[in-house]
């Protein structure tokens, strides 16, 4: 049995399906009848084919022990499932339902895990092998804490027991916010533990991935140095593989203290990592901490050594040693060796604070970050240029294009310089660059950054070289060396047609004119000392490309990915790319992969035929299109990332197959689509385009409010509000004209309280077939991937469904779709009858690609690939829409335990990080499941606060009348409560938070309130209802904020009275299925 | 731009790059290294005598160079080959920068060369002589001179060392391990304490002892030691690291240079024999492997590198040349006594051939990559060795155990 580990949040995202996918992949081939247990229907691991039996169920032991019972695993192997794996599994064994079913743990032992997690055994543990910890101890209350401060001093370190990703875990430099920060360190902590520590700011980071076999053979595979120091989560740090400033002596003292480590921990076999911090002048080493497991780091290892960790760690676990494995890239030498590298990886986080503008920016030892891009280059600098425009934030390299704010109006004051430096955030690798145009010395700036002096040097050398280009006279007249040089120094394409003032094409037409171009070096484990059979490759500007020769008579298509997670583009699309990959291998092409996202399964070394580890530029794209001549490239799954791309592809002559560049561009241009809906005889919301200020006001008083206000060509959207009046309107505008990066900005008429349709459709250009309509819980003007929805739609009559289909049917038709498509349709009652509005097309994968192939069995992405290569859907046999037995639920996770204070109220501007997926026969039990798998735990007793909007007072008092007679007892705010009461329903009022005490604050801090229940009124961290829903986040009280997921919660609660909740894999659900769809085939087909 | 430099190989391949270190030209074997650190031991390794080595890591000199990490008195290699030579370095340890160190002691260096493209054409073609120059910039001639360049087959380099480096007398050793090799506790690496954010780093530490005082200090004059066992080393070329190790554990060191005689070693009366790691071909040195055969039986005997090939020459062994060698630190052995993997650092481009082996040397340790001998032991006499570096200097501490056992074996004689 493996346990996965469930959604997508901060600190914990694709690399475990990564993990865990590989690790189905090593036992299947071993002959092993694999269970396994995730929440996430977005993962490739939780595809049916994956492993035996898959339960996409939630993550709590009572849920794990059911499945244990049915399938009655022999082992349980945890340490695949990042934290939340480890922790499920602990609490199995604590529970003690693995001694009573007779599960083994592999792996690592319970005892070995706890001695790895819990602060003080481990720490004696180093102790013993001669190794220092950080000088702190655990604590359970606020005065053991104060006595621990006395001799550690401050600052201090205050870190949870047992978190995610080091949720809230912060630094105290006095005492008042140390007090604090312990409060709220206790009540994170599952075992409501934190450790009080003496404060290493500043020093050196680094990591060590090391695996151990059973037999103690114990192999570093990869060491990492954080460009930022500590103080930095590691997940918010730049880092660099292998470490880079550590001569042997200190390199091998690190590498003797992590095996030490992992001998002394007792991690049986697989892979750990391990933390440690160095002083910058003593070399004092510190060590951090260690995971017994497989972790972010080891999935950054694996990518950035070729070394595949976790394929490795699963077979360690059923008894493999080391050197019985062989290493798949150079096929003649064995898995046990230490990986040695010819290049230089540079990982770069990327954050979201875009999306929660109250969130404090500021890095610290808590992540925040919500993916990352890695790069490859034959130098420090190349790397650091290639990641920072593989993150896709509209940077080319270190400066020199059109975010560089030097030599702008804009450009920052040296006292601005400065406090971006002292204080770790996002940009800080731009404002050292800054500093150094600015004449900082180096000294300066590592003074105030800490930042070793050698990664500030490199930085230099790009300034340097910057400089240098700009004195030229012009592209032309720079020399060839030069040229060269720039490119190895890693300077786009872009960066140097914004220097030179060019189009970015003449760099490359001047570039290639002069035989400067890319080339392609291989991954191998073994820096070419081994011949290698490595499919994994990566541009630098040498003398030697490796790109191997085409085998004749087999064509090669491109397929981009996502490059780095963000909100709103993440793991969904992975999965669509994956799909791809392994169609278009079952079709006997060759599959290329390019994607920059370290985590991902797209980006494992098996996946695709070909991997290209490369950003997501059209430069480093048609790079890779010159050397493999593809005959095909797809854009259409990768999510937004790709499809920026398209336009300027097609132009240089990229193959762009499926859905044509000008589709695409048709559904997203307003007036063209505006045009179609109405020849098709479609309704859309009243809409307008504006491109400045006033004709926005124009158009909105035309279109009538509420309105929908939102920039073209985002994703997730972003800066997209909806506005009840002019005030509101002003002051939206603005933010999205800036988001929109001088495209038009979209006014529509907001349709209150209308429901929310998706649809997801494949379409050949022929036909079209339906793959599945799931109806939203909550109300349309809540961003579909922030909502929750269900499929088979549960609450719309027939004649709409029918509608809805038809309507897709027309739409995929007269686009001429070839591949996906998404629709997002509202329907609304009008004169007590309900109209279907088209609110938006999207010629593409969307987000609920994976979702609705776990609810149907139907992999959709497989068919979409096979028709975009040309295969019609008649010859692939897939001409009905599946219509599922079980209600699938899918909802979605927040970050906002990441980011106190903000207002966890849902809107159109989408916040979700991840999402889980509750499947049963009944609606009731299935969104019972989601809410467990997302963690929302709906009480059985206490209180319940309540408070809604004016709007909602009607709905409210049927579903307080329910919770009442459930046994909970309500409370309100006077207007709320007055409302209920009047209905003759039972309620306490509370006071305001203004009005004193006891408000509902005190309630939530004392651990009364089980469940808020808020509809907003307005929005914001300021307003006293955001106050209520930040502070629920902060207590853990689970908080609804939508009416009808409260009904749904009330529904779910009400069965969960009489029922349990059981489980089913997905096997035996599509088993049952199979003679359904043999069913439908014999009715008739539904075409428009 | 810095001077232009090139690399040419007998097949007629021609590098051109930037030069560093000094100025000049020197011919040799030109081979590469995979480690991933440890440029300053490799570079003073003794072995490396009549090689231009090229390191496969391409970013070097990020940490300087310092007095101690040094395995013997100077740089001893013909010529460095890098892909990218770091501008300024940073360490709290470093006391001078890498091209500075190398002009001190006249090696000439390359860099920014595409680095893997030579690495694949040596593994594909094998180990070859070649020239690396920054007075001669013409392809044709260095071509010439590099077909024209000894090479290392049938060659006595260890006669060249000596003369040039190994002192003919004899000379005692007293200087121990770095403390970094060992998880000491804090207090003896130096100061502990917080750092404050805004704390100065230093860019150029200062250090009141210069490169020189610390790279002479070993040959100390010896204390006693009354019952210590005494050790004789034979220096072909031994990295200091090894005598290092023997000191650590107690052991009395006397070191005899490669050439003396087997009468001249007992002489000394030792516990025991230590045979060092030196460089090119083991075959040539007939007067080592008579010495060899003069002690077997007669005293323990340990070997590492070269004096593992000795030895097995010394009872009747053959050796043979690897096509482009073992040089890095993530070679993994196979004790088959034990059944335990050790990660090694090796340098050698010779090997001891299976075929060969007489009776009485039984294999103890294996290659797990291409299976070739990594270590014997004698059955009848205490004489054991290994063809990897124990003494790791550069390279991973996993097989520091053969010390001890050198140490158990003498007294149990």
């Amino acid at each position: 049995m493996l346990i996965g580990s469930g959604p997508i949040v901060i600190g914990q995202a694709c690399e475990f399906d990564y993990s865990g996918t590989q690790a189905c992949k090593a036992l299947r081939e071993e002959g092993y009848e694999i269970v396994l247990i995730n929440s996430n229907p977005a993962t490739i691991m939780t595809d049916p084919k994956m492993a035996h039996r898959t339960y996409i169920e939630p993550l709590t032991w009572e849920i794990a022990a059911k499945v244990i019972e049915k399938e009655r695993p022999d082992a349980l192997l945890p340490t695949l499932g990042g934290q939340t794996g480890l922790n499920l599994a602990m609490d199995l064994w604590r529970h003690g339902v693995l001694d009573q079913y007779g599960v083994e743990m592999i792996g690592a032992k319970p005892e070995v895990i706890a001695k790895a997690e819990e602060r003080d055994q481990f720490k004696a543990a180093m102790e013993r092998i001669g190794l220092e910890c950080c000088r702190g101890q655990t604590v359970k209350s606020i005065d053991e804490a104060r006595q621990v401060l006395s001799w550690i001093g401050l600052p201090a370190v205050v870190r949870p027991s047992f978190t995610l990703g080091g949720t809230g875990s912060s630094i105290a430099y006095n005492k008042e916010g140390f007090d604090n920060l312990v409060r709220r360190g206790l009540d994170f902590s599952p075992v409501g533990q934190v450790l009080i520590e003496e404060a290493i700011i500043g020093w050196k980071e680094y990591e060590m991935e090391v695996m151990r076999d059973r037999d103690d053979n114990v192999v570093i595979i990869c060491s990492i140095e954080n460009f930022d120091p500590m103080g930095v989560h590691t997940g918010d740090s730049i880092t660099v593989a292998p470490a880079q400033t550590l001569s042997d002596k200190e390199y091998q003292r690190m590498r003797d203290a992590s095996l030490a480590a992992i001998r002394e921990i007792g991690v049986e076999t697989g892979g750990s990592n391990i933390q440690f911090a160095v002083h910058p002048q003593t070399g004092r080493m510190i060590v951090i901490e260690m995971n017994p497991r497989v972790s972010r780091s080891s999935a950054l290892a694996s990518k950035a050594t070729g070394f595949p960790i976790a394929k490795i760690a699963a077979k360690l676990a059923v008894g493999y040693l080391l050197y019985e494995l062989p290493n798949d890239i150079t096929k003649e030498t064995k898995a046990c060796f230490e990986p040695t590298i010819d290049y230089v990886v540079t990982k770069v986080p990327r954050f979201a604070f875009e999306k929660f503008p109250d969130a404090d920016p500021t890095l610290t030892t808590q992540m925040k970050s919500v993916g990352e891009t890695m790069a490859i280059g034959r130098t420090f600098k190349e790397s650091l240029q290639k990641a920072l425009r593989g993150l896709e934030i509209g940077c080319f390299g270190l400066g020199s294009d059109s975010k560089d704010l030097w030599g702008t109006a804009e450009q920052p004051s040296d006292d601005e310089i400065r406090s971006k430096l002292s204080v770790p955030n996002a940009e800080r690798p731009f404002y050292i660059r800054y500093a150094l145009k600015a004449g900082f010395t180096l000294q300066e700036i590592h003074e105030l950054t800490a930042i070793d002096p050698w990664f500030l040097d490199n930085m230099a050398e790009i300034v340097d070289m910057e400089e240098e280009l700009r004195r030229q006279p012009s592209l032309s007249a720079l020399s060839d060396a030069m040229l060269r040089k720039a490119k190895q120094f890693g300077f786009s394409d872009r960066q140097l047609s914004h220097i030179f003032s060019v189009n970015e094409f003449s760099v490359r037409e001047e570039r290639k004119r002069r035989g400067i171009t890319a080339t392609f070096k291989a991954v191998d484990t073994c820096a070419a000392e081994f011949e290698a059979y490595t499919p994994y490759y990566y541009s630098t500007y040498e003398a030697e490309d490796e790109t191997p020769a085409k085998i004749p008579g087999k064509e090669r298509i491109v397929i981009l990915g996502g490059g780095p997670n963000r909100i709103g583009q993440g793991i969904e699309f992975d999965y669509c790319c994956c799909h791809a990959s392994f169609a278009l291998r079952e079709m006997g092409i060759q599959s290329v992969m390019v994607n920059s996202n370290p985590e991902t399964v797209s980006t494992d070394y098996d996946t695709s035929d070909l991997l290209f580890f490369e950003p997501l530029t059209t430069e480093d794209v048609l790079n890779i299109c010159d050397r493999i001549e593809p005959i095909g490239v797809i854009v259409q799954f990768g999510g937004q990332t790709p499809l920026n791309l398209a336009r300027a592809l097609a132009t240089q002559g990229a193959p762009i197959i499926g859905t044509s560049v000008d589709t695409i561009e048709a559904a997203e241009d307003r007036e063209k689509f505006q045009q179609l809906v109405e020849q098709l005889g479609l309704r859309q919301p009243p809409n307008g385009i504006a491109r400045t200020m006033q004709q926005a006001r124009a158009e909105a008083a035309k279109v009538g409010f509420p309105v929908l206000v939102r920039p073209s060509y985002v994703l997730g959207g972003r800066a997209m509000e909806i506005c009840y009046d002019q005030s509101q309107l002003e002051r939206f505008l603005g933010e999205a004209f800036a988001a929109s990066q001088g495209q038009p900005v979209l006014i529509d008429r907001f349709l209150e309280d209308a429901t929310e349709v998706d649809v997801d459709a494949v379409c050949d250009g022929q036909s079209v077939v339906i793959a599945g309509i799931m109806e939203h819980i909550e109300e349309a003007g809540v961003h579909s991937g922030d909502s929750a929805c269900v499929i088979p739609p549960y609450s719309l009559p027939g004649p709409v469904v029918q509608e809805i289909r038809e309507a897709t049917h027309a739409l995929a038709l007269k686009l001429g779709v070839k591949g996906l498509m998404n629709v997002q349709m509202a329907v609304k009652r009008e004169n007590d009858r309900p109209v279907v509005y088209i609110l938006e097309v999207n010629p593409r994968a969307s987000r609920t690609v994976p979702f609705v192939s776990k609810a149907t069995g139907v992999s959709v992405a497989n068919i979409a690939t096979k028709v975009m290569a040309g295969l019609s859907l008649a010859e692939l046999g897939f001409t009905q829409e599946p219509l599922p037995l079980d209600v699938s639920i899918k909802e979605s996770v927040f970050p906002f335990n990441k980011f106190t204070g903000v207002d966890t109220a849902l809107g159109p501007e989408m916040r979700s990080t991840g999402e889980v997926m509750g499947i049963s026969e009944r609606f009731s039990i299935a969104f019972a499941k989601s809410q467990v798998a997302a963690g929302v735990v709906l009480p059985t007793s206490g209180h319940i606060f309540l408070s809604v909007s004016d709007r909602a007072k009607q709905q409210v008092v049927d579903l307080a009348r329910r919770l009442v007679e459930l046994g909970l007892e309500l409370m309100a705010t006077q207007g709320t409560a007055l409302a209920l009461a009047a209905a003759g329903v039972p309620i306490a009022s509370l006071k305001k938070i203004q009005e004193g005490h006891p408000n509902i604050i005190d309630y939530l801090i004392d651990g009364r309130v089980k469940l808020i229940i808020n509809t907003p009124r307005g929005k914001g961290a300021r307003t006293d209802e955001g106050k209520i829903r930040a502070a629920a986040v902060i207590y853990g009280v689970p908080c609804i904020t939508t009416i009808q997921a409260a009904q749904a919660a009330v529904k779910a609660m009400e069965a969960l009275r009489t029922e349990e909740m059981t489980v089913q894999s997905l096997q035996e659900r599509f088993a049952r299925l199979a003679p359904a769809l043999v069913q439908e085939t014999a009715r008739p087909s539904v075409t428009p | 731009m810095p001077l232009a430099a090139k690399l040419a190989l007998e097949d007629g391949s021609v590098y051109e790059g930037y030069s560093f270190g000094a100025a000049g030209e020197t011919d040799g074997e030109v081979c590469f290294n995979t480690s991933m650190t440890g440029y300053q031991e490799i570079l003073t390794d003794p072995s490396y005598k009549g090689q231009i080595v090229a390191m496969t890591y391409p970013e070097i000199g990020n940490y300087g160079v310092n007095g101690q990490d040094v395995e013997s008195g100077k740089p001893q290699l013909a010529g460095f080959i890098v892909r990218e030579l770091s501008r300024r370095y940073s360490n709290y340890r470093a006391q001078g920068d890498l091209h500075s160190y190398l002009q001190k002691y006249c090696v000439p260096g390359l860099s920014g060369i595409d680095t893997r493209a030579l690495v694949r054409r040596l593994r594909i073609r094998g180990a070859m002589k070649g020239v690396l120059s920054t007075t001669d910039l013409d392809g044709d001639s260095l071509v010439r001179k590099a077909r024209g360049s000894p090479g290392l087959v049938g060659r006595d380099l260890v006669r060249e060392l000596v003369r040039e480096v190994v002192p003919e007398a004899s000379r005692d050793w007293c200087e121990k391990l770095n403390p970094l090799t060992k998880l000491a506790p804090a207090t003896t690496l130096g100061a502990t304490g917080i750092l404050p954010i805004s704390g100065a780093t230093g860019i150029l530490p200062v250090r009141s002892t210069t490169l020189e005082a610390t790279a002479k200090s070993p040959h100390a004059p010896r204390e006693g030691a009354a019952k210590a066992p005494h050790v004789v080393a034979l220096d072909y070329g031994m990295k200091w690291n090894i005598a290092r190790h023997l000191a650590d554990r107690g052991c009395r060191v006397t070191i005899l240079p490669g050439t003396a005689t087997s009468d001249q070693v007992l002489a000394q009366n030792p516990d025991g024999v230590f045979l060092s790691n030196g460089p090119g071909d083991p075959e040539p040195l007939d007067y080592a492997q008579d010495t060899i055969r003069g002690l077997l039986g007669k005293k323990p005997i340990f070997g590492i590198c070269l004096g593992h090939q000795l030895l097995g020459l010394a009872c009747g062994a053959k050796t043979f040349k690897l096509k482009f060698g073992h040089r890095g630190a993530n070679q993994p052995v196979l004790n088959k006594l034990t059944g335990h993997v050790e990660i090694t650092c090796q340098n050698h481009g010779f090997a001891v051939d299976p075929e060969s082996l007489p009776a009485e040397l039984e294999v103890t340790h294996v290659n797990l990559n291409d299976d070739t001998i990594e270590g014997f032991r004698h059955k009848r006499v205490p004489a054991f060795s290994v063809q990897y570096h124990p003494e790791a200097s550069a390279g991973p501490h996993d097989s520091h155990y053969l010390f001890r056992e050198f140490v158990e074996l003498m007294a149990k004689a």
